[in-house]
């Protein structure tokens, strides 16, 4: 059983980090602690949870900024958020629901230090586009910052660029800056069904190279339902998201749809559209059936639809896509090896990556779930880790082996 | 300003070094000539200038990573070029260094529409790249002002923003895809054309790393199709705290528009003067707000704006009823560096960032320092991302005014970083910032950002003497110090 610290402040942060430094006694790094499930398992006799550095100590929404503790829950920002109208505009993902865990549980600083982005992502941008500024300990014990609470900044190495998406494993942020903006007055879906996926994919290719600002382009294949929050949506179904002023989501709604072939377009609008839009960034078709293996694979958008039917080929499988085709959410039957090498091999065919998001830990140590990175990769990956963390106490072997 | 000492040993063997590297770039790839070498002796940073040590311009990757590896092993120091139009000195050379020019890259090499993106070489122009999806309706969104020079692996290496940053985003937002040669002749591809990195974010790290951790050969860049429509409007009032409180509210109001640009008095009269764009003189600041997007949310939009922008005490609202009013109201913002050319022997650019609200407070607080320095400044601003371009009026021509510029420009900053902003928004820290960044950085902040530099470069060969005051070595970096005084929790620690 692992000993779990609750720093109080960052100097207690810090104090820690340099206790396990001059040990040189790893720890796992957590915030709320719902991703413990996701990335190679670690068994460690420390456990450092940032969850007390919690605390929304500016926002200005005139500005566009907020900055918080690492350890604030992202369910509170959000509420802070709607006071004014705004959002984050890259929609987290809440992975809780898919990994077993409970939903609405986030905290801000495992949000952007696992760089989760959602639907939006193809408009908006990533989680590591709205991240301005941070405060973090090193795993030399030293507290350093990037950054600032200003968009426009490039003084400097871009660290926050270099923190999302680290999955603890260079520092542990205690403070976070983001962009906040303002959330969409209107939202409407249309949504189109009976495609194949192959038809599918080129019509939301054409949506999305039409300038009427798509902020989602999804697709369920048939037998795949959008989960509990979303019911009566099964596949087929091609989903096309328009958000914004009123006058503006009503004149688009209209445009594309006479673009893709007016016939046979349902529109959902409010209440519906949040739900099922919730329902795909979150993966709710694919929870609750935990011993089946999840993966998240990014390719180029375009070639989404062939690189499921390659694995679909070999493997039965379920999937849908997200971000255009561009990302591809897939569950597979329990197998040892989860299906690594053909599903990594069939997205090596188009350039991009897979991620084995959920399996069970004994697959999560035996199979990389990160992709395997080439020899050059690889070697400025481990170089920069000792730049951070020399000794190796921050989550070590989270996310690839000896990292 | 005080570069790394020069190697007296790299120095006399100039010709030996040449002859190696004409073995790599053949023809005339290698430039020893005096003459010729002093086309590349500065960047847009003109106050400083420094012949290389020798030229090169190699055509192709392998060549490249050859070059760097002889370099690397010869321990010669490297400094990679795109257009040279660094406004902050990136590619001012090393007296001992190669200059490693990437400007023979110039081919456009996949333009996919279908997955929205365009490969091209470093040497592409931003403009270039805009000009070549033009006619499917697309284009690359950051635009640069310098746009028709400045090359896309140069706006990589500086994230270069524009006038339209504050809602399609800089650089490093629009950029999927890197190839990359290391000092050390590696090479690395990073992302491609999908949407997110695996692994730690090498391609967000290596946008605006200002050429020291890696020679870029390749960018992928993500194209977006064309606002259906766009419209601007010219609002002016009588103080610049009237329009800070107008850009304010416009995005208090949700709205972000797609530019928001400032000016004050000065900048407005220079501009007027020259190009005629029809800007009210009887007026404090000036902006333009411009909105794009289908036409029934531009036109709704241009209602709201110009409400807010009477409610915060405008005198004068136009609004662009037509393309060339759009434009007309364009040509003077961005004739606006030229136009203070014209009215100043010589002009230097700052271009720090600060927290919108502040504006106020820092343009009568430049307005103190003028009087003081005894140098004019006409200010012209992203307002919407609160990027601040004050231009210093000065004569070098007059012994001691080009020091005295810098010293207001360096106050400016000090300045910026004061009330909570940054010393650089978009044009890097280069040589002109360098000795600066202690103002907003601690030496545990400079050390960690070195840190990285020698995961990529642990020799430091690559463009050594930019962007950090103080280098360090990497063995002494790497050295991990516990602080003395630190007393381990002597049990278990539980807080």
């Amino acid at each position: 059983m692992a000993t779990t610290l609750k720093p109080a402040d960052p100097n207690q942060l810090r104090d820690m980090v340099l206790f396990m430094a001059s040990k040189k006694t790893p720890a796992e790094i957590v915030g709320a602690g719902t991703k413990r499930g996701l990335g190679r398992p670690l068994d460690l006799d420390y456990r450092i949870e940032t969850g007390a550095l919690a605390g929304i100590d500016l926002y200005e929404p005139e500005e566009l900024v907020m900055r918080a503790g690492a350890g604030t829950r992202l369910a509170h920002i959000e509420r802070a958020l709607e006071t004014h109208r705004q959002q984050l505009a890259f929609e987290p993902i809440d992975y809780g629901p898919l990994l077993g865990e409970p939903a609405g549980k986030a905290s801000i600083g495992g949000v952007f230090a696992c760089n989760l982005s959602g639907p939006r992502r193809v408009k908006a941008g990533a989680a590591r586009d709205h991240l301005l500024g941070f405060v973090a300990v090193s795993g030399r014990g030293e507290t350093f910052k990037s950054g600032g609470r200003v968009v426009k900044n490039v003084t400097g190495y871009d660290l926050c660029k270099l923190m999302a998406g680290s999955w603890g494993t260079l520092a542990v942020m205690e403070q976070v800056t983001f962009k906040v903006l303002p959330a969409p007055e209107a939202t409407a879906t249309l949504l189109i069904q009976g495609l194949d996926d192959r038809r599918a994919i080129r019509l939301l290719t054409l949506a999305l190279q039409s300038p009427h600002e798509v902020s989602g382009a999804a697709h369920l294949p048939a037998g795949i339902g959008a989960g509990a929050a979303a019911a009566d949506i099964a596949g087929p179904a091609t989903l096309l998201r328009l958000e914004g002023v009123p006058p503006s989501v009503e004149a688009r709604v209209a445009a594309l749809g006479e673009l893709i072939g007016g016939d046979g377009i349902d529109i959902l609008d409010g209440a519906a559209s949040l739900a099922i839009w919730r329902a795909l960034r979150d993966v709710l078709p694919f929870a609750g059936q935990a011993d089946r293996p999840v993966w998240r694979l990014s390719v180029p958008p375009a070639a989404g639809a062939g690189v499921v039917a390659a694995i679909g080929a070999q493997l039965p499988a379920e999937a849908y896509y997200d971000w255009g085709g561009g990302l591809i959410w897939l569950m597979l039957d329990r197998r040892a090896d989860a299906g690594a090498g053909l599903i990594r091999a069939a997205v090596g065919d188009v350039g991009g990556h897979a991620m084995l998001v959920r399996a069970t830990p004994e697959v999560r140590a035996s199979v990389p779930v990160f992709e395997p990175q080439d020899r050059a990769v690889g070697g400025l990956t481990r170089r920069i880790k000792e730049g951070f963390d020399p000794v190796g106490i921050l989550n070590p072997g989270r996310m690839y082996a000896g990292v | 300003m005080k570069m790394p000492e020069p190697d007296a040993a790299i120095l006399s063997r100039r010709q030996a070094i040449a002859t190696a590297l004409g073995a790599i770039v053949p023809g005339e790839g290698v430039i020893v000539d005096e003459e010729e070498r002093r086309a590349y002796e500065s960047d847009g940073l003109t106050a400083y200038r420094q012949l290389p040590l020798i030229v090169v311009l190699p055509t192709t990757t392998q060549q490249v990573a050859a070059v760097l590896r002889y370099c690397q092993g010869e321990g010669i120091k490297v400094v990679p070029r795109g257009a040279g139009t660094s406004l902050s000195g990136g590619a001012l050379p090393l007296t001992d260094g190669i200059l490693l020019g990437l400007g023979r890259f110039k081919r456009i090499l996949d333009i996919d529409y279908d997955n929205r993106c365009v490969v091209a070489q470093p040497g592409v122009t931003n403009l270039a790249i805009s000009d070549a999806v033009a006619e499917r309706g697309f284009y690359y969104a950051p635009d640069p002002s310098s746009q028709i020079a400045c090359t896309i692996g140069g706006n990589v290496a500086e994230n270069s923003g524009g006038v339209h940053c504050l809602k399609y985003g800089m650089t490093t937002n629009n950029l999927l895809g890197l190839e990359i040669v290391t000092m050390e002749g590696e090479i690395v591809r990073l992302g491609g054309r999908h949407l997110d990195a695996d692994g730690y974010d090498l391609l967000g790290i290596m946008t605006g790393s200002e050429g020291l951790l890696g020679v870029i050969t390749e960018v992928t860049v993500r194209i977006l199709p064309k606002p259906a429509t766009a419209r601007a409007l010219l609002i002016g009032f009588q103080t610049s705290e009237s329009a800070g409180d107008c850009v304010a509210a416009i995005i208090a109001g949700g709205i972000i528009p797609a530019g928001m640009e400032m000016m004050d008095r000065p900048a407005i009269h220079a501009v007027e003067a020259f190009v005629k764009a029809g800007y009210p003189l009887d007026v404090e600041a000036l902006l333009i707000v411009e909105l794009d997007g289908p036409k029934p949310e531009v036109d709704y939009l241009i209602g709201k704006v110009e409400a807010i922008a009477r409610e915060n005490a405008a005198v004068s609202v136009r609004i662009s009823t037509s393309e060339a009013e759009r434009l007309a109201f364009w040509a003077g913002r961005k004739a606006a560096f030229p136009a203070v050319g014209r009215i100043s022997p010589d002009y230097y650019c700052m271009d720090g960032t600060i927290p919108r609200h502040r504006l106020p407070t820092v343009l009568a607080r430049i307005r103190q320092l003028s009087a003081r320095h005894g140098l004019e400044v006409a200010n012209v601003f992203h307002a919407g991302d609160g990027n601040l371009h004050p231009l210093i009026l000065y004569d070098a021509n007059n012994s001691g005014e080009l020091e005295k510029a810098e010293e207001f420009g360096a106050d400016i900053l000090r300045l910026c970083v004061e009330v909570g902003g940054v010393l650089t928004g978009e044009h890097g820290v280069g040589v002109e910032k360098r000795d600066l960044m202690p103002i907003m950085f601690s030496d545990d902040d400079l050390k960690q950002q070195q840190r990285l530099k020698c995961a990529f470069d642990p020799k430091q060969l690559l463009n050594p003497g930019k962007v950090f005051p103080v280098l360090h070595r990497c063995a002494e970096l790497g050295r991990m110090h516990v602080r003395s005084g630190f007393t381990p929790f002597p049990d278990l620690p539980r807080f």
